[in-house]
């Protein structure tokens, strides 16, 4: 009897303790639906119907510089963008994985830009992408390949580890969105219609060296392999900026890589024209990435490479997914018309 | 391997399943591989340090009791006439007063030059001019103080008599090293320790709950409190330190150094009970001291005990004292004559445990202030008699928080030397609280640029008065064991708070470095 009532006991201990860590954790943790959202991207994309044509993978560049409703409207290619900011290439390939545990694609694209980082660089940039996956071992494996140095994985395990100073800068949205959330991406394209033209551009700094690390080689090898494995055409591309540099001597290297590995690689940069690109028009940081105008014209322009080189088809006609996408370009057309508020633009 | 890192907590949930999961006769050689293992973690050369003690005092108890045993056979052997028993006894004892300086000798070798090579080159270069190279690389053992200590006491005790001699070199290897203790001690009396230590412990839920809740409330005044105390403290000591600041440094170090010291000693304890294993206390309530000596008695206490029997006492009745008392007298008359033994008796122990604490001159400076103020009171304290005589209500409560206040603001003044490397660090500070130009432009809103928020002062504010009220609750009986007559839902609820507050106030994670307890430098 007593020993039933000592189990009883710890048993409620636990479960009042589990609940209240799970509260307190999700308090705790960062919201991402304001100010800086882009931790947020990678989560979203599991309240999607996984039935996409198109998965672009990568960083900043490509989340910003493509727009998915474009690609439907122009070409009724369904499409989704799984990147978030300075996404490291482990963290690409590991989030590639995570995506076919869903679905298979017919083409994934693949931004090279983050070929230049063999080691992750900040914890922050790590939280970003990783805390969003669902678990998995893909994810336990970035997330192994991400940390870095004080970095626990006890602490991406539960997260209140990390988060629990942030009890003195606890905002309204903290508490706002503690059972809920918000969607802030429009398939995983993050919107900005303003305006910052490129004016001037800091000098190229020479390197002292331009090869890329082997790890980082490594898992473009593992990205080559894994859509080989999958069955899924990849294609590699160096999406449009001015600004961080992209040297000549890069796109050397990834040039010959493609053509060894039989993969595709399209510079844009070296398409500037014939997308349309106008950086004093169509940039809101100077540069560094496009704004709607230009991410739409990206979109415009790569689709009809998707749509004729890869023979994709146009699916407008299918009916619960045009009913979808409708819902989906409405909230497009509404985020335009409130940023252009917010901007001035109206 | 760090208490507040998460694989000492993983170690210590690990050894705990372990623990009571193996047969009983196997947990006292788990508690010695964990305890090697922990070591091993602070670098697994230290372990030949460790076990150079362990087999040095193990063969020196071993051999001290067979030459006592020995003794005994050759007194009881035939009829021996008293001069020929007195004979045998004086130069059996003089065998054992060899070995036991020899095995001394040994370890404190040891420990001198691991310790303060380094200190007494760089002085006697400091003073002689020489360039003697300084081995500035070395890194001191973990708790080598604290083994080296409780392994003399073992030995000297042995020697004495007052405890049988450990044959079973595992035990006594366990003895040393019984991990908790091994970072800031305390530093065990054999006798004490191994009543539990070594005896099979069969799994109590009550006593690992117990255990568990005093290592709980350890976490909270280590990681909570002195933790994020010590982030201002940083600050402060490395350059905002002048006039208001330094005020507020001699009183956020002390809190610092209590929340640190005795949560870190909460955690040993804990841990040990929870392992069925009873570890002597070392502090009570040491802050409610109403003079310095009180407060001696009630800080580190086995450390000051330690100090006592093994260094004062001893030096206090030695021969050369003796000698010493003698000349005195002739010198200055009988009353003057009889204090010399207890005051260089004294001076020898504090000017050691200075050094003890760390090897430099502020340390040494620290104990002679420390010496200085105990014989300025005893010497007083035939004016003090007169004092309360004359004015007997200053015998009240009223005159009590002022003895306490006054003692707390000693000993915080005296925490300054702690604070900083150098003299000149420790006196610049102290003297410019007295210095209005050094307040010049100070506000109290300063203290905020120390790394502290104005919600990390509220929160430590009253988490201190929670240190202290549960403090001053012990003196009427174990908190614990109060807690444990409330109804169960309270006790679930307040503990759950607790691990709570822990867990998210904790001074914990990235942005804070302050893991490492100070006892442990010492």
């Amino acid at each position: 009897m007593k020993r039933t009532k000592t189990i009883l006991r710890i048993v409620c201990a636990l479960l009042l303790f589990a609940g209240a860590f799970l509260l307190i954790q999700r308090l705790l943790t960062p919201k991402y639906v304001d100010g800086i959202v882009e931790g947020a991207f990678v989560a979203e994309y599991y309240r999607e119907k996984k039935d996409h044509d198109v998965i672009f993978i990568g960083d900043c560049e490509v989340y910003e510089n493509f727009s998915p409703a474009v690609l439907w409207r122009d070409y009724g290619i369904n499409s989704y963008i799984r990147g978030s900011a300075e996404q490291y290439i482990f963290q690409s390939y590991y989030l590639l994985e995570d995506t076919f545990r869903y679905e298979k694609p017919d083409v994934v694209v693949f931004n090279v830009q983050s070929l230049q980082f063999g080691e992750a660089q900040s914890e922050a940039y790590n939280r970003m992408t990783l805390e969003g996956m669902r678990w998995s071992p893909a994810k336990v494996e970035s997330i192994l390949a991400s940390m870095t140095e004080g970095e626990h994985f006890i602490e991406y395990l539960f997260p209140l580890l990390r988060y629990h100073d942030r009890w003195s800068s606890l905002e309204k949205t903290d508490f706002q969105y503690l059972f809920q959330t918000r969607t802030v991406t429009h398939n995983g394209y993050y919107m900005r219609v303003d305006v910052k033209p490129v004016e001037s551009l800091p000098a190229v700094k020479p390197r002292g060296d331009y090869s890329f690390s082997d790890r980082a080689w490594s898992y473009l090898d593992k990205i080559v392999s894994l859509c080989q494995k999958e069955g899924v055409e990849l294609l590699l591309i160096k999406a449009p900026s001015v600004y961080p540099h992209w040297y000549d001597q890069w796109d050397e290297q990834v040039k010959t890589y493609a053509e060894k590995k039989g993969v595709r690689y399209i510079n844009m940069l070296e398409h500037t024209e014939e997308i349309g690109l106008d950086y004093t028009a169509d940039t809101y940081d100077a540069g560094l990435h496009m704004n709607l105008s230009g991410a739409e014209k990206c979109a415009a322009w790569l689709g009809r490479i998707l749509a004729e080189d890869y023979h994709l088809a146009d699916r407008r006609g299918e009916e619960a997914l045009a009913a979808e996408w409708d819902e989906k370009r409405a909230a497009y057309e509404a985020e335009i018309q409130e940023q252009k508020e917010k901007y001035g633009m109206a | 391997m760090l208490f507040t890192s998460y694989p000492f907590i993983a170690f210590i949930a690990i050894l705990l399943f372990a623990y009571y999961l193996v047969p009983r006769r196997v947990q006292a050689p788990l508690l010695l591989l964990a305890s090697c293992a922990f070591y091993a973690f602070s670098g697994w050369e230290n372990l030949f340090f460790i076990a150079f003690t362990v087999l040095t005092v193990w063969a020196g108890g071993v051999l001290l009791e067979k030459n006592l045993i020995r003794q005994k056979e050759r007194l009881a052997a035939g009829e021996l006439s008293p001069e020929e028993k007195k004979a045998i006894r004086e130069g059996e004892k003089k065998k054992r007063k060899r070995l036991l300086a020899a095995v001394l000798l040994l370890n404190l070798a040891v420990l001198a030059t691991v310790k303060y090579l380094g200190f007494f080159l760089e002085s006697v270069n400091g003073v002689f001019g020489t360039a003697f190279g300084t081995p500035s690389d070395w890194i001191v053992p973990m708790g080598i103080s604290f083994y080296t200590f409780q392994s003399i006491g073992y030995l000297v005790d042995v020697y004495r008599g007052t405890v049988p001699a450990q044959r079973n070199l595992w035990k006594l290897a366990l003895f040393v090293s019984f991990f908790p203790q091994l970072v800031q001690g305390p530093i065990s009396r054999y006798g004490d320790l191994s009543k539990t230590l070594f005896d099979p412990h069969p799994f109590r839920f009550g006593v690992l709950r117990r255990g568990l809740l005093r290592v709980l409330w350890g976490y909270f005044k280590k990681m909570v409190i002195a933790d994020r105390l010590a982030v201002a403290v940083i600050a402060m000591t490395g350059g905002k330190d002048r006039g208001g600041f330094a005020l507020a440094l001699l009183f956020l170090y002390t809190i610092q150094l209590y929340a640190d010291f005795t949560g870190g000693i909460d955690i040993t304890i804990g841990l040990a009970e929870a392992l069925g294993v009873t570890v002597a206390e070392n502090f009570r309530r040491p802050y409610c001291a109403v003079s310095l000596k009180d407060y001696w008695r009630r800080w580190h206490i086995s450390m000051c005990s330690w100090f006592r029997d093994y260094l004062f006492y001893p030096v206090s009745t030695s021969r050369l004292m003796r000698s010493l008392t003698k000349g005195a007298k002739k010198a200055f008359g009988d009353k003057a004559g009889r204090k010399v033994p207890l005051y260089l008796s004294s001076l020898i122990v504090w000017g050691t445990t200075g050094l003890w604490h760390g090897a430099n001159w502020n340390f040494v400076m620290w104990g002679l202030a420390n010496w200085a103020v105990l014989m300025i009171s005893q010497e007083c304290e035939g004016l003090y008699a007169a004092f309360h005589k004359r004015f007997p209500k200053t015998e009240g409560f009223g005159w009590r928080v002022f003895a306490v206040g006054r003692t707390f603001l000693l000993v915080a003044a005296m925490n300054l030397f702690d604070c900083y490397t150098t003299l000149g660090g420790t006196f610049g500070a102290f003297f410019s609280i007295f210095d209005p130009a050094a307040w010049a432009g100070f506000e109290p809103a300063g203290l905020l640029s120390l790394g502290l928020s104005g919600a990390d002062f509220i929160l430590t504010g009253i988490c201190v008065v929670l240190m202290f009220g549960i403090s001053l609750m012990g003196a009427k009986g174990d908190v614990r064991d109060r807690l444990a007559r409330k109804p169960f839902a309270l006790r679930l609820v307040l503990v759950v708070l607790l691990l709570f507050v822990v867990l998210i106030f904790g001074a914990y994670g990235r942005g804070y470095d302050a893991g490492q307890f100070i006892y442990n430098r010492f």
